[in-house]
């Protein structure tokens, strides 16, 4: 993220966490959709979102929401730190920082000067997935902000000391979002562990070794490798009109020259044979275990658009690993909080899972725990795995199934308050490959999953032979107190 | 462009204002309301002064405690069965809705969120009117709870962020109650008792503001509060004691704290300003200059754009019933820790004698006024404003002349109200993480 965040979490937890975890249920979008027949109909229609394809190949998303008299306007590039190769970690992230330092006709430090002037608020994120950059503004500024985003698109420069300067502030924030906490540093070493072919495997922050030796040329280099026009997305939300936004966008955006997209390496996981575990040691009170399964997850070609067309077996199965994430923590009462951290006494103070469902690379399932005061990490990974054993072998119950699906349905209304988020969601599901409502073929789905689903999924992708254990150890704190000798590699 | 005919508010807010509808029930309970047609839901709020600045002073955290722990379960009554945690967690989940509480330093609070469909609305509203009013504070959860707190606040004291918040916060506040924070001992000396007695004080009709904003027009909205509210004592309302002010300082400290950490952080600061002071906007308008507009503030400028000596720098003012802490934060190398803590000083210093220059005025205007709508577009953010609005009693076109005041501040005014609200030579200073300086 170019900016800190201090005043909301909202974006943090979507997108710039360094895990590919963190957009959960995004495809799950912002579109209205028929609620129960026992319920009255959504009052007021907003309008859908609309999707086109510019003269270039580069693809807009529109989705008009006149409440209020302004937009946001987003670009999304499909290329993230998956997209990196060994010795040039953090290199995606790195550049969006870059895309904030000038282009010939704007200077540095001007794009941010003149969203400022508009009245708009901007900031910039990245994963391991894709690359974002937003401004809200009041609507009737949206022509000034498209036309700085395509030329920043196009046409961004920096020297090499504005890129030196720039990687300390990138330095700075690993140390602030990894370094310092433990719970971060253990799903960094995780990733690593989890993963050996797939480049999920790698910090979206970049190691910080390939950090001080990036080259203000290898982000060039990154930047003109991936951001043509057939992969980014222009993502414009809120008081708009659909026609004059696409005039707006073919103008700027679908006027740059079109380039091939490069060849993408799958790079694929091999099958992993065997249990695998790690520890990692840090200044922490309490343990923490979390325990990673490699499960299938949905691509956009399995899920077909009509109802009535069968979906495959691991699309199916990604449904019903979406309900049991669900059953077991989507709620306060929820399967894995109720059993683990409010029964006396307690195995844990604190228990989820966790299940992506959607994103370009591969899917884990995700339990974790932190042990209460007496018990250790290893009774909390034994009870949540107790969980999973009691659906397998009982399955789960039909007020269960039903209250995670009203909660999702009652998440549909709740989610169009936000027009950030709804641009946000429509920008995910394109990066994902999903088709424009997606999202309401997907619920419907979901709606339909059956108990007799959910516990089959438990019991066949819980074993110990794709399964990824990683327990934090505490240290005392008192080895933290005593000042270090200063840090070595210095500036300059 | 011109807004659509789906308003948030049934007429064009940007040139026609905000309606806030506002009446007072005959118990007394204040109520604000926004009609927000488009989307079938509605989002509810409950302030009252019951805040954490009103906590025994060997008890901080009370306040907050108490109205969390509503969720714990609720009582027999004509109303219904008693309900335990798992079925009240239940019950809300089988709505699709939300109810919570929660306590801030000045406020008490609770928020509902619901759709508005007839059927749904009924059974929330009535659900959190049992929660409000009827909440049993269960001894057993709490007794198991306790130890998850305490273990919570060790974790968080292992953390170089959270320590030097608190080494600042006992800096800026000493012994005013906006400094408290809940420990060991203080969670150990809490039973249930405390969190009933508490309810049972401060919980009247007639002692709450009610802001709401969602698919409701008034009649609707009357009748929700009256439900919401009906298993509360109506009256008995009494005007609670006055709570001291925070002091200003009387002279500067400053605080070394050895740390073995990747970042040292950095804490400058004071106490502020109350939220009611004339100089709101002025002050306001200076910090947005100062450290609170993003990327083109002087602190980052200076301290991240021409340096790399941070990802994060920033300052704040946090207003309230009383003088919250104005502060500038950062975070970098240890070793690079007096270099960014000379130039906060420096930057501050200059700001607070020079004042912005009329260019960097014009642009915090252009950016305020501009982005007004920003602070408006979604029902949550109005609730927030209109909340405000309520809390701190200020007229109800407030927003609708909220750009008038940020657009008549002259750069005198800023330069006036910052000298007078700021003193750099009297300031809290915090340096956790960084070597010992080489002096």
């Amino acid at each position: 993220m170019k900016h800190p965040f201090h005043l909301t979490g909202a974006l943090r937890r979507a997108c710039i966490s360094w895990s590919a975890g963190a957009c959960a249920l995004a495809l799950i979008s912002a579109s209205p959709l028929a609620l129960s027949q026992a319920k009255p109909p959504v009052s007021v229609a907003a309008p859908l979102a609309q999707q086109f394809t510019l003269k270039n190949g580069m693809t807009l998303i529109v989705k008009p929401d006149r409440r209020a008299p302004t937009a946001v306007h987003m670009l999304w590039v499909r290329v993230g730190s998956m997209d990196e190769v060994d010795g040039s970690s953090g290199v995606a992230h790195v550049l969006e920082h870059m895309m904030f330092k000038g282009t010939p006709t704007v200077k540095a430090g001007d794009f941010s000067r003149q969203v400022a002037a508009l009245g708009g608020r901007e900031n910039a994120f990245t994963s391991k997935d894709y690359t974002g950059y937003f401004q809200q503004i009041p609507s009737q500024r949206l022509e000034d902000v498209m036309r700085l985003e395509a030329d920043r698109f196009a046409n961004s420069t920096w020297t090499d000391e504005d890129f030196r300067k720039e990687l300390e502030v990138v330095k700075e924030e690993r140390r602030l979002r990894t370094e310092d906490k433990p719970h971060a540093r253990l799903h960094e070493a995780m990733d690593g562990v989890t993963y050996q072919a797939d480049p999920y495997r790698r910090p979206i922050v970049g190691w910080m070794s390939d950090l001080e030796s990036l080259q203000a040329e290898d982000a060039r280099d990154f930047y003109r490798r991936w951001y043509t026009p057939t992969n980014a997305a222009v993502v414009v939300a809120g008081d708009v009109e659909v026609n004059a936004v696409r005039a707006l966008a073919e103008k700027y955006y679908g006027s740059l020259p079109a380039r091939a997209v490069p060849l993408r390496k799958p790079r694929t996981e091999p099958e992993q044979a065997g249990l695998r575990r790690l520890a990692l040691k840090a200044p922490a009170e309490q343990a923490y275990v979390a325990l990673s399964f490699k499960v299938p997850g949905l691509r956009p070609e399995g899920l077909p658009a009509q109802a009535t067309v069968p979906m495959d077996a691991p699309s199916e199965d990604a449904l019903a690993l979406t309900v049991l994430s669900a059953v077991l923590s989507g709620y306060d009462g929820a399967r894995l909080p109720r059993a683990l951290t409010l029964t006396e006494p307690s195995v844990a103070d604190s228990a989820g899972a966790y299940y992506g469902l959607t994103a370009r690379g591969p899917q884990l399932f995700t339990l974790y725990g932190v042990p209460a005061a007496g018990k250790t990490a290893a009774e909390v990974e034994a009870a949540l795995r107790a969980q999973i054993a009691l659906v397998a072998r009982d399955g789960v119950t039909e007020a269960e199934l039903l209250r995670v699906k009203n909660r999702w349905v009652a998440g549909e209304v709740y989610k169009q308050d936000s027009v950030f988020n709804q641009a946000r969601l429509l920008g995910v599901s394109w990066i994902n490959g999903f088709a424009l409502g997606s999202d309401t073929v997907l619920l419907e789905r979901l709606r339909g999953v059956s108990a007799v689903q959910v516990q089959s999924a438990a019991a066949r992708y819980f074993g110990d032979d794709a399964l990824t254990v990683a327990t934090l150890i505490p240290q005392p704190l008192e080895m933290a107190r005593k000042p270090r000798s200063p840090a070595a590699g210095m500036r300059h | 462009m011109i807004t659509g005919a789906i308003g948030l508010f049934c007429i064009n807010f940007a040139w026609a204002g905000i309606p806030i509808q506002h009446w007072t029930q005959p118990q007394g309970a204040r109520v604000f309301l926004v009609e927000s047609p488009a989307i079938p839901m509605v989002d509810v709020q409950i302030d009252l002064d019951a805040g954490s600045r009103r906590d025994p002073a060997d008890q901080p955290g009370l306040a907050n405690l108490m109205a969390t722990s509503t969720s714990n379960g609720v009582r027999a009554s004509h109303a219904g069965p008693a309900l335990d945690e798992n079925q009240l967690s239940e019950a809300w989940a089988d709505l699709g809705a939300s109810f919570g509480g929660s306590a801030s330093a000045d406020r008490m609070s609770f928020a509902l969120r619901s759709l508005t469909y007839p059927d749904i609305l009924n059974q929330a509203v009535a659900l959190a009117a049992r929660q409000i009013g009827e909440p049993a504070f269960p001894e057993a959860p709490w007794l198991r709870d306790r130890p998850k707190l305490i273990a919570s606040l060790k974790e968080a004291n292992t953390r170089p962020a959270t320590l030097a918040a608190r080494a600042f916060n006992r800096a800026v506040y000493g012994s005013h109650p906006y400094g408290y924070e809940p420990t060991e001992a203080s969670l150990l000396r809490t039973h249930v008792q405390h969190l009933r007695d508490l309810h049972a004080r401060v919980l009247r009709a007639c002692a709450v503001q009610v802001s709401i904003v969602g698919a409701l027009n008034r009649t609707q909205a009357d009748a929700l509060v009256t439900k919401l509210l009906a298993r509360l004592p109506q009256a008995g309302c009494v005007t609670p004691p006055p709570v001291p002010e925070v002091q200003p300082l009387a002279a500067a400290s400053d605080q070394r704290i050895a740390f073995a950490s990747a970042q040292a952080h950095v804490l400058v600061g004071q106490p502020g300003f109350k939220r009611n002071d004339p100089d709101f906007f002025a002050l306001t308008v200076g910090n947005h200059i100062l450290g609170g507009g993003g990327f083109t503030a002087r602190l980052t400028e200076e301290v991240r754009e021409k340096r790399g000596l941070t990802y994060s720098v920033y300052s704040f003012f946090a207003p309230g019933l009383h003088a919250g802490a104005f502060t500038v934060g950062l975070q970098t190398r240890p070793d690079q820790a007096e270099q960014a803590l000379a130039l906060v000083r420096e930057v501050l210093s200059r700001f607070v004698v020079q004042g912005p220059t009329d260019k960097e005025l014009q642009a915090a205007k252009d950016n305020l006024m501009g982005g007004f709508a920003l602070r408006i577009d979604s029902n949550k953010k109005l609730l927030d404003n209109v909340a405000n609005i309520a809390w701190n009693r200020l007229p109800l076109d407030y927003l609708d002349t909220w750009t008038q005041q940020i657009d008549k501040l002259t750069a005198a005014d800023v330069r006036a109200a910052m000298a007078r609200a700021l003193q750099p030579d009297r300031m809290a200073t915090v340096v956790l993480g960084a070597p010992d300086p080489v002096r």
